[in-house]
């Protein structure tokens, strides 16, 4: 396996650098909206890493899913339900303290865990990041998760109109 | 014909099943007493002539069939297998062909009882017990039909279980009966230990090389199990309470062939009980004592069918006695023919409760003090009632004269010398004596003299299914004795039911050794005077007095009479020694023990997880982020577990 | 191998990083929606992991697994704003410290 290029050491530090700023912008973040927009900048950055690991179909669906079609629907919300600003968000407390304590013990560990990686480089020829490899793959090895994913969003779309319908009186 | 075995077994259950809950369903059906009647009496009659195919086509070589494996566990391998050797076919003839003519019987019997479905789906139940117990091959099947006849007295005891002191009868059989059962259970477990198999045929091999208290122990406690079922000392106090139940079932469960089913298993197990002289002393000891104390108590009671009860007793201990002197022939001939009379007396006494209850204005039916001079109302039932007694009393040429005499010689031909035995052939001798008389009484006060109950209308012969049997069962009752001719004609050469009985039972070699044809005379001769003398003497007494002659039995008797009246005060003293402690302690020990020891565990142990839910159940407190830090918490004790662990 | 070149751990430490800010935000955020979001930054993160996996191994499942991923949060994110507006519906709120029906 080759080893990583420049441009990918590039990528990689770039977007990692981003993509924690946009995940600690959505948890320090008031207001919704913000959050929200750090969140979308988080995505792009995770697109950019795809990118860097070579999966670019995976980055552009990323784009246009997460980015694009979720986060829209997430803002879409937000204003609609035209929500306040969250107080206290920086205010430290016996839980906040509690959760940091614990994120960073789960990342010590799960670095720990991990640390035998550091041996393996991310190579840069990834075959299925290409589209060609993975509809092919999708096509045949995974055909029927494939076709079960389609029954997933129909339940889901069903179920969404289901919940968030205004119940009407005529159904008692 | 092999194929047909199976059908002995299955029949009355299914005659059983389809009369209970057909009964129980169809309203229609249930309304229908002689097709009712008539499938049950068919299902156990088919059965008998399968049994009698067999006994006549029989080679000598035991047929097996075996339904299904039962329980399989370890070394422990139970399967539904019957065996139809000599002693099962003739137990078999006797359970099905006696109850196939007391089904018959409970058909005219019965009429009009609201229970009358049921009442036969207890007997066909109750034959297809009698049938596993007989015919089963191994002690579990056997056990089976042991409880399960219980079972059926238990329910037809209580029939009319609305009048309190007839359940209580109920009651106290099953009770009796369990005391016994524990034993039989005990038994069996050492069976297995020591053999390693319940099967009969198994144990009977390995007898040779138990150690000889291992036999000691399992032969007493199996002889405990038949005390129970077989009413003897000192379980027997059952059986005459036991008459609480319709008059066919005590002609069939509680003479013919339930309380003999403790004979049939010692007679099956007779190496084991040859192989220990203390447990047949002990059984002798004890058959002596229940003979003579039934046949006193019977004596003194008014009831009709107490009498024949206490009969019963007695009669059972005359079983008994003769396997204590390991006459087991003998024993099993006296079963034979104590079904016949016994069932013949029963059904007798049935006929007259029958009649005295259709006339309202007797008080108590059964109360011989009460009839008087029905055989001129009641023919059939006065001839067969008194051929029975004449067989009972042993009164030769009738089937009770040989079997009893043959008792009679094993006990005194038991050895040479003066000993235990010979004091037991004097007591069963008396017993002898005293059954002619009582016999005697009960049937002079029922049948002859005046009449005692009030003028006007008389009592009527019984219909016609009820007099067949009769007529049948007194037939049995006057030739069934010639199966088993003594000793003294042709050196046993015609004791047919010995030659049959001989490949399965090994009787005493001393008794036969021990006979000589001057003994043999003397010995029938002495208890044919004896009962000759006594049915006499009774006749006479009873002729010339009617019921005065009570008054004259109660002076010969003297003190003891009161005792007597008073069965020996055996149920006060099992009330005062066993029962009343045992209520006793039930209400103020184990009430106690239960309100606060088991009660205060079951609530205790609501009220600890209930405290403990109360202390936990903050961590519930409804916010969302809690319960996901507590997870997170979680997770990560888990990582650490599995990295450092 | 300098230290700026990335390696497979580089790649799963940043996925690390991002799922335990995602965990805190969850633990932390009173705002049902910022929560929801926090969930979803918690998926990418594995997701990120997955495609690192994926690469090092050069094979499919890795991809395919986070192609399946995409859709089902596309599908959870559709219900779970759907139940959100139910509850602001109800409550004029979406507080999650304020729904405390699971409480003792």
């Amino acid at each position: 396996m080759e080893a990583a290029t420049t441009i990918q050491t590039i990528l990689f530090w770039a977007f990692t650098v981003l993509g924690l700023a946009g995940a600690v912008g959505l948890i320090f973040n008031r207001n919704p909206v913000y959050a929200a927009l750090s969140l979308v900048l988080n995505f792009f950055s995770i697109a950019g890493l795809y990118l860097s690991l070579g999966a670019e179909f995976l980055a552009a669906i990323q784009i246009l899913v997460y980015a694009g079609a979720i986060m829209v629907l997430f803002l879409f919300v937000i204003m609609l339900l035209n929500l306040q600003e969250e107080h206290g968000v920086l205010k430290f407390d016996a839980r906040r303290g509690l959760a940091f304590i614990l994120g960073l013990g789960f990342v010590a560990e799960m670095m720990f865990v991990a640390k035998s990686f550091q041996a393996f480089p991310a190579g840069s020829n990834f075959v299925y990041g290409k589209v060609e490899p993975i509809g092919r793959a999708l096509m045949t090895d995974y055909l029927f998760p494939f076709e079960m994913i389609s029954v997933v969003l129909l339940a889901a779309l069903i179920g969404a109109i289901l919940v968030a319908r205004r119940h009407t009186h005529q159904e008692g | 014909m092999q194929a047909l075995f199976p059908l002995v077994i299955l029949l009355p259950l299914l005659g059983s099943a389809l009369v209970g809950l057909g009964g129980f369903v169809a309203p229609g059906f249930r309304r229908n007493e002689s097709l009712l009647g008539g499938l049950a009496t068919l299902m156990v009659a088919i059965p008998f002539f399968i049994i009698l195919a067999a006994f006549l086509t029989f080679d000598g070589q035991p047929l097996q069939f075996s339904l299904f494996s039962w329980m399989q566990a370890g070394d422990l391998d139970i399967r539904f297998s019957y065996e139809f050797d000599q002693l099962s076919l003739v137990m078999g003839m006797i359970v099905t062909g006696v109850g196939a003519l007391i089904h018959l019987y409970s058909i005219g019997y019965m009429h009009g009882d609201p229970g009358y479905y049921k009442f036969f789906a207890y007997l066909n139940l109750f034959i297809f017990a009698m049938n596993n117990l007989i015919l089963g091959d191994n002690f579990a099947v056997m056990f089976l039909g042991w409880e399960g006849v219980g079972l059926c007295s238990y329910l037809l005891i209580g029939f009319w279980y609305q009048d309190m002191p007839k359940a209580e009868a109920a009651q106290k059989a099953f009770i009796a009966n369990r005391i016994g059962d524990v034993a039989m259970i005990i038994a069996m477990i050492m069976v297995f230990r020591l053999v390693g198999s319940l099967d009969f045929s198994d144990l009977n091999q390995a007898v040779a090389s138990m150690p000889g208290d291992q036999v000691f122990w399992i032969s007493l406690l199996v002889f405990i199990a038949a005390t129970g079922k077989s009413a003897q000392i000192p379980l027997f106090v059952w059986l005459p309470d036991a008459m609480a139940g319709p008059t066919p079932v005590s002609a069939l469960i509680h003479a013919a062939t339930m309380v003999t089913s403790g004979i049939y298993l010692v007679a099956r197990l007779n190496p084991l009980f040859s192989a220990s002289p203390e447990v047949m002393a002990i059984i002798v000891v004890v058959a002596a004592l229940t003979a003579i104390v039934a046949a006193l108590i019977a004596m003194a009671q008014n009831d009709i069918k107490k009498v024949l009860a206490y009969s019963t007793v007695s009669q059972l201990g005359f079983m008994f006695m003769a396997l204590g002197a390991g006459a087991y022939t003998a024993a099993i001939f006296h079963v034979m023919t104590h079904a016949f009379f016994k069932a013949c007396l029963f059904l007798g006494s049935g006929s007259v409760i029958h009649a005295m209850e259709h006339m309202h204005s007797v008080k108590d039916p059964q109360d011989i003090r009460t009839m008087g001079g029905l055989r001129k109302y009641m023919p059939a039932t006065s001839t067969t009632f008194w051929i029975s007694t004449l067989a009972i009393s042993g009164i030769i040429p009738l089937a009770g004269f040989f079997s009893k005499d043959e008792i009679l010689a094993s006990l005194f031909l038991f050895d040479t010398g003066f000993d235990l035995y010979k004091i037991v052939w004097l007591v069963a001798s008396l017993t002898a004596v005293l059954t002619a008389v009582y016999m005697t009484r009960l049937t002079m006060l029922t049948f002859e003299g005046k009449q005692r109950y009030p003028e006007g209308k008389h009592p009527h012969e019984s219909p016609a299914t009820m007099t067949i049997p009769l007529w049948i069962l007194a037939a049995l009752a006057v030739v069934g004795g010639f199966l088993g001719l003594p000793y003294l004609i042709g050196h046993g050469e015609y004791h047919l039911l010995n030659h049959w009985l001989e490949p399965v039972i090994r009787n005493n070699p001393a008794i036969e050794a021990n006979a000589s044809t001057g003994k043999e005379v003397f010995l029938i001769l002495f208890s044919t005077l004896l009962a000759i003398g006594a049915v006499l003497f009774t006749r006479n007494l009873y002729r010339k007095h009617d019921l005065e002659a009570d008054v004259k039995v109660k002076k010969a008797f003297g003190g003891l009479f009161g005792a007597m009246q008073g069965k020996f005060y055996l149920d006060e003293l099992y009330q005062t020694v066993f029962i009343g402690p045992f209520m006793m302690i039930g209400k103020k020990v184990l009430s106690w023990f239960d309100t606060n020891i088991v009660d205060g565990a079951v609530n205790g142990s609501g009220t600890v997880v209930g405290s403990i839910g109360e202390v936990f159940r903050r961590l519930q407190g409804g916010l969302i982020s809690n319960y996901l830090l507590l997870i997170t918490g979680g997770v990560l004790v888990m990582l650490s577990y599995l990295i450092f662990g | 191998m300098d230290l700026l070149t990335p390696t497979v751990y580089s790649y799963l430490t940043v996925a690390l990083v991002m799922f335990a800010l995602g965990t805190i935000g969850v633990i932390t955020r009173r705002n049902g929606i910022v929560v929801f979001m926090c969930i979803e930054l918690m998926l990418n993160a594995v997701n990120l992991a997955l495609i690192t996996f994926s690469n090092m191994w050069n094979d499919p499942a890795g991809s395919m697994l986070v192609f399946f991923v995409m859709v089902v949060a596309a599908a959870e994110a559709v219900v779970g704003l759907a139940i959100i507006i139910a509850l602001f519906r109800n409550q004029q709120d979406i507080d999650i410290n304020q729904v405390n029906i699971f409480k003792w």
